[in-house]
């Protein structure tokens, strides 16, 4: 029997990770820092401390996702940004109900 | 799309902006969200401009997405503005457009392309949602992917490729969390980067357990005596071993036991909940009624209702 050394691709949790730079988030999402600047100032991402400088700022592990899927449902759907993070806070709420919800229909 | 062939214009938007809400992957709780939406987001693409509604209108039953050896016939391209470098521009760079599509409107389409300008551009990232089961969370797991990326053929063509992925599952993850691998979304452009490959948690529905977060639930079905007497319990655990569990006596049914740090691991790791859950037999012997009705003599003055009589009487 041929011993096939099968190559195991590992990649980072993102919510468990501490904390994501902003320069790796604007290049993760495409954007430029006035761009991101934007998407704080709308709160669908928080730097983890504000007593630091722009370049400095941090961000939770889920931001990546959130401002991916802010951008996506902005283009694909033709809504403002403001719209677009609304929706995200609303996705989210959504994902614990049925969460919940399917707990809950217990046979 | 679902319109009428001589739908009116403003019809055939409303048409697409609902279509696009409906099946947008992030948002859609349909099967097959992704493919639907980039289907209706071609369909539009064309019927939205009167002259190329036209000519699709014209080629009829020849427009057949994926067909091998289809070659648009000369001239097809002329007259037809598209975004330019072929890709839709937007916040992202990204192209929500199938291979196919561009192959017929893109940039690369067509032999008239003499000033083409080398384009360098990190590729796409790719999102896809990984089904794992309950216990792969307790333990870590390997998963094997079918992945279809876009890559550029000798022609210079946009074309769909599958390939196969192992990817680690962590041990500890849970429900909706994402895992980034570099580097392994669409290839870029130019010499560019490749885009990164974003996996989304899901769990199988589990047979037995429940989970909430981190919190895994199970309900426990016991006796009547188990319940009144008390007594050990053997139950499993997705960690796949057996735990004797003790059962206090007069516990009645609804309760919740926790089994602290039983849950999916973690840096906090989730509590395991056992429901209890008294069940009868379908029927009951003689005997068996007697020795109830023996029970209701000895016991009849609990009267778990009286908050409901008392409220009654106020």
């Amino acid at each position: 029997m041929k011993n096939e050394i099968i190559k195991l691709f590992s990649g980072v949790v993102l919510e468990e990770q501490q904390a994501i730079s902003l320069a790796e988030l604007c290049q993760c999402c495409n954007l430029a820092t006035e761009q991101l600047i934007v998407m704080v100032d709308h709160g669908i991402i928080e730097p983890l401390e504000t007593n630091v400088t722009i370049s400095h700022w941090t961000f939770s592990g889920d931001s990546l996702v959130r401002v991916q899927t802010a951008l996506r449902l902005q283009r694909d759907l033709d809504i403002n940004l403001a719209g677009a993070v609304l929706a995200v806070e609303l996705l989210d709420e959504i994902k614990e109900l049925r969460q919940r919800v399917a707990f809950l229909k217990r046979e | 799309m679902g319109v009428a062939k001589d739908a009116p214009q403003d019809e055939i938007k409303r048409s697409y902006r609902k279509l696009a809400r409906k099946f947008h992957p992030d948002v859609s709780k349909e099967k097959n969200a992704e493919s639907r939406f980039k289907e209706v987001g071609e369909a539009y693409e064309v019927l939205k401009d009167p002259k190329k509604r036209k000519a699709y209108d014209q080629l009829g039953n020849n427009w057949k997405a994926g067909q091998e050896g289809f070659q648009p016939p000369p001239g097809w391209n002329a007259g037809f503005e598209f975004h330019t470098g072929g890709f839709t521009n937007n916040a992202t760079g990204t192209s929500q457009f199938s291979d196919f599509f561009e192959s017929l409107f893109g940039r690369r389409a067509g032999a008239a392309d003499v000033h083409r300008t080398v384009f360098k551009a990190r590729g796409e990232n790719s999102h896809a949602k990984v089904f794992i089961d309950l216990e792969d969370a307790y333990h870590g797991a390997a998963r094997s992917l079918k992945l279809h990326t876009t890559v550029l053929n000798k022609e210079g063509h946009p074309q769909l490729k599958e390939r196969i992925l192992n990817v680690k599952i962590p041990k500890g993850v849970k429900e909706g969390q994402n895992i980034r691998l570099q580097g392994q979304g669409n290839p870029g452009f130019g010499g560019g980067k490749a885009g990164d490959l974003y996996l989304e948690i899901c769990f199988n529905p589990h047979a037995l357990y429940k989970v909430v977060g981190r919190d895994v639930s199970l309900e426990l079905p016991i006796t009547p005596w188990e319940a009144a007497l008390g007594g050990k319990v053997q139950i499993s655990t997705p960690l796949a071993d057996m735990i004797d569990l003790k059962i206090p006596p007069c516990i009645s049914s609804g309760k919740r036991m926790r089994l602290k740090g039983r849950g999916i691991p973690g840096k906090t790791p989730g509590d395991f909940y056992i429901q209890l859950k008294i069940v009868f037999p379908d029927s009951l012997s003689e005997k068996e009624k007697s020795l109830y009705k023996a029970l209701q003599q000895e016991a009849g003055n609990f009267n778990p209702r009286i908050k409901l009589e008392d409220n009654h009487e106020k």
